[in-house]
């Protein structure tokens, strides 16, 4: 029974998917290969396309598994199966954080965790930013991602400090939208 | 009332949905900006407890924080609201693309504006890091756990070594429980004022 395959499938990507998408491809490509859904090459393919959409990968890797197998109500149980554990354990989580937190325990490793959390994605984040203006190991310098990385960079730091207000986030994927449909043509 | 906080919740977060490129990361200064800056629906505090709570239980963080300040909003009703705005925008992309299919983002035209979006994916990431930093509080422990985690995942990317978040995750906790029971006091975790 295919929606049953689907959804059990998913639902166990959805149970034990931890440490965001990157973390989870392993287990996606494990359950996904052992269905015999996707191959190598289209599970590839698949990831480029989840990264250049917008939404979580494992969402999206969901949906388009689900269409490809059985066409609307395949996505649906998929997507529903994907997203359930994360739904359900949050919901548990809300109801019983704020006796959870008070836990001098918990107040610990929260006290650890947090600032560990924002060491990684400033250095994620940084990481990112440099790759685009430094090669890395043999990886060619891409002189459009560098100039759009600097446009980027003035636009923002402009609108903070002159105009003194901070861009918001969709107005920053705006303008890098527009920036590189320009920077391309060239 | 109660309604128009649920349509409100399923509108904002189906925004979030259609501009989150990039993954999880990208997304937490998106949510921030509006249900923290511009809504007010959550404190920064309750942001970065959530932060932490999404990367330790399983499922894209996307999900998670939508659940959790659904249901911080609006109980029950809100909590689906919010993570079934935020699964629509992607649902709908992908189930377009998986049916009438093709390569779409190798068209010149998308492909330049996807080159311009996958720059801004770094800046976003690089604000939600800063944003937390700022609003931490800061002791001798928690820079110290800050300087730790940012050099050990930057070294790691840099070098190319495979050095998992959840490893420097589960060393940090550890330290920071160990140093907390040896000397019996609290850890500071309240955010900054």
């Amino acid at each position: 029974m295919i929606y049953l395959d689907l959804f059990y499938g998913f639902l166990r990507v959805g149970c034990f998917a931890f440490g965001g998408a990157y973390g989870a491809i392993p287990l996606i490509r494990d359950v996904v290969l052992s269905y015999g859904w996707l191959n190598e090459e289209t599970l590839a393919y698949m990831i480029a396309v989840s990264e250049s959409t917008p939404g979580p990968i494992m969402v999206n890797l969901a949906t388009y598994i689900g269409t490809s197998q059985d066409g609307f109500l395949g996505a649906v149980i998929a997507t529903l199966a994907v997203v359930l554990p994360s739904f359900a354990v949050i919901l548990a989580v809300t109801a019983i954080m704020s006796k959870f937190l008070r836990s001098p325990y918990v107040q610990a490793i929260m006290g650890g965790l947090k600032p560990c959390l924002a060491g990684v994605i400033l250095a994620t984040g940084l990481c990112m930013i440099l790759s685009n203006c430094v090669p890395f190991w043999g990886a060619q310098l891409d002189v459009h991602s560098l100039i759009i990385t600097f446009l980027l960079a003035a636009v923002i730091i402009f609108s903070k400090k002159v105009m003194k207000k901070k861009l918001s986030s969709v107005s920053i994927i705006l303008v890098s939208a527009l920036i590189g449909s320009i920077v391309y043509c060239f | 009332m109660k309604k128009n906080i649920i349509a409100e919740l399923l509108l904002n977060f189906m925004k979030i949905g259609l501009f989150t490129f990039g993954g999880g990361y990208a997304m937490i200064s998106m949510i921030e900006n509006i249900c923290v800056e511009k809504k007010g629906w959550i404190t920064h505090d309750d942001m970065m407890n959530i932060t932490v709570i999404s990367e330790s239980t399983p499922g894209p963080i996307a999900i998670n924080c939508a659940t959790f300040v659904g249901s911080r909003q609006a109980g029950m009703a809100g909590a689906i609201a919010a993570t079934f705005g935020i699964v629509r925008p992607s649902f709908i992309i992908i189930y377009a693309i998986a049916v009438f299919a093709g390569n779409f983002w190798q068209l010149p035209f998308l492909s330049n504006i996807l080159g311009g979006i996958k720059i801004a994916v770094g800046f976003l990431i690089a604000d939600a890091g800063l944003t937390m930093i700022k609003k931490m509080k800061k002791n001798k422990k928690s820079v110290g756990i800050m300087a730790f985690s940012f050099l050990t995942i930057a070294a790691a990317k840099l070098l190319s070594v495979n050095i998992s978040v959840i490893t420097v995750m589960c060393l940090c906790a550890a330290f920071s429980l160990f140093t907390c029971i040896i000397s019996g006091k609290n850890s500071g975790t309240e955010v900054k004022k």
